[in-house]
């Protein structure tokens, strides 16, 4: 057995962690999710706002991130739908509007459909300049986005009548990928210009890096599928429709991300598994090395 | 000459984003600055392109190891550049529909989209997923309890592991909610380890960061390091 597990082929690694991902989804097995103060907090920052608030969704990431932050950007989206909120999307990565596209035909389109383009949403699009592109919307958005998406004029769009800056807009949901992301949205918007609120939602290897903008530039904050899956839950809890037992009778787009927090507990116990075995062989090795 | 001005440009455009931070008067400088950034920024996509282009047409013509893999590359760019550009089979926008090319590039349908949905999106979404499996492959190899930074590191891996899904729930689902021991639940001891120990290790981290870009920065917009002017000469 020793002798197996030192000369293991990684690709009985490979295999085992297809099925630890495959199996949990193949099942649709789906675990309680408790959401932790952070996570309440975005929550909380969305639902102090009233009917009719701006709000400004950058969706600052790509199809490559898609599994960690698409049920996010659902729930956000959801969430302010249902709040009535005047929703104003835009991004600094080239396909970010295409993943806000996917976001609106999951949610607004099917869900939503008396939300009308122009009127209760718009798609700005995307803007080349990194956080330059921030540095110039804080204070005039209008200079940078002329037209919408489609090549509309921004100033036949009424959403757009009364908004010339992102100051003007009560809460920012900034979802990131990484560069450029919530980082230089707490850089060149939050922290300079203290009245613009922002929440954001990211991946989990950018998480550590922003928790220490937490809370004065950075509120809320949801952490990778961990945190699209609380904030779900927190979503659902309030506005969710319920059968006849109480149960939820959502659509599975809703339960994405406890959907996937399936696989990764799996995964992650998969994790601790090959690193306690890796440990074992490494010190059998090393007591037969001295022994020697 | 070929140095000198972009050291102006450099100087300048540094001064007056400085200047504008710290004078609320000269405000509208640096956004003009940024603009100008902006506008580079969309210029450099066109930049980036020919740069493609010339070093994937270099390594063809050379035929170096993996050639194939650049005539691929140089294919999908201006498949993708000639459909996006030339809004290959987009309908005009129903607002301008008197304008052949109003519509979105990306229109559903259309044979951008269709790259998009069915090339790109699976490719990099493959991408990324394969990242599990070498994860998975280096923590069995090489995450090893050789000393106690090490061991600390293990532990905190495991902490963070298991408070981050349901398995951290169950295993310390024993410790009342209200108890005093509630700190050492996983899911609420994954949450110290984050918001103090990562939030303090990475404050640190950031501080020494930003010293050393303002430092850099100094010795760029002086001209001391020329560094990202090439290696040229006049």
């Amino acid at each position: 057995m020793y002798e197996f597990l030192k000369n293991l082929d990684r690709r009985w690694v490979f295999l085992l962690m297809l099925l630890s991902v495959a199996v949990p989804i193949l099942l649709n097995a789906r675990f309680p999710e408790k959401p932790t103060g952070l996570a309440r907090a975005v929550f909380n920052e969305i639902e102090k706002l009233n009917e009719g608030d701006p709000v400004l969704l950058a969706f600052d990431f790509d199809p490559a991130s898609e599994g960690e932050l698409g049920p996010m950007a659902t729930a956000f989206v959801r969430h302010c739908a249902e709040k009535k909120l005047k929703m104003y999307f835009m991004s600094l990565w080239p396909v970010g509007p295409r993943m806000v596209e996917d976001a609106l035909d999951r949610v607004v389109r099917p869900d939503f459909p008396d939300l009308k383009y122009g009127e209760d949403w718009v798609q700005l699009g995307y803007k080349s300049g990194y956080e330059a592109v921030i540095k110039v919307i804080v204070t005039d958005l209008k200079q940078l986005y002329t037209t919408d998406r489609f090549g509309a004029s921004i100033d036949s769009i009424p959403l757009m009548a009364d908004i010339q800056s992102v100051q003007d807009f009560s809460l920012v949901i900034n979802i990131s990928a990484g560069y450029a992301g919530t980082k230089e949205w707490v850089q060149y918007a939050s922290t300079p210009y203290p009245d613009i609120i922002l929440v954001a939602g990211c991946t989990g290897v950018q998480a550590p890096l922003l928790y220490p903008y937490i809370p004065e530039q950075l509120p809320g904050l949801l952490g990778a599928i961990k945190g699209a899956a609380e904030y779900e839950m927190l979503v659902l809890d309030k506005y969710g429709a319920r059968d006849e037992n109480g149960e939820l009778d959502e659509p599975g787009k809703y339960f994405e991300g406890i959907r996937r927090m399936g696989p990764q507990l799996i995964a992650h116990v998969l994790m601790i598994l090959l690193i306690i075995t890796g440990n074992i062989i490494f010190f059998i090795e090393r007591n037969r090395e001295g022994s020697s | 000459m070929k140095r000198t001005v972009p050291l102006i440009i450099t100087f300048l455009g540094g001064v007056v984003l400085i200047i504008a931070y710290f004078i609320p008067y000269t405000q509208a400088w640096g956004e003009k600055a940024a603009v100008f950034f902006d506008v580079l920024a969309a210029i450099a996509f066109v930049l980036g392109g020919g740069n493609l282009l010339k070093n994937h047409l270099k390594k063809v013509s050379d035929r170096v190891a993996g050639w194939g893999y650049s005539v691929i590359c140089l294919v999908a760019f201006l498949v993708t550049l000639t459909v996006g550009l030339g809004k290959i089979g987009v309908n005009p926008n129903t607002q301008f529909s008197n304008y052949a090319w109003s519509g979105v590039y990306d229109q559903v349908g259309s044979p951008f989209w269709w790259l998009y949905e069915y090339g790109f999106k699976p490719l990099t979404a493959t991408m990324f997923a394969i990242l599990a499996f070498y994860v998975a492959s280096a923590a069995f190899r090489a995450f090893r309890a050789k000393n106690f930074e090490a061991i600390l590191l293990l532990g905190t891996a495991f902490i963070i592991l298991l408070g981050r899904t349901y398995a951290g729930v169950v295993l310390t689902g024993f410790i009342p909610d209200d108890s005093a021991f509630s700190g050492l639940k996983l899911e609420n001891f994954t949450v110290y380890i984050m918001q103090v120990f990562n939030t303090a290790g990475n404050r640190a981290i950031m501080i020494g960061i930003a010293l050393g870009v303002a430092s850099t920065s100094l010795k760029v917009l002086l001209g001391v390091d020329r560094s990202y002017l090439g290696s040229g000469g006049d």
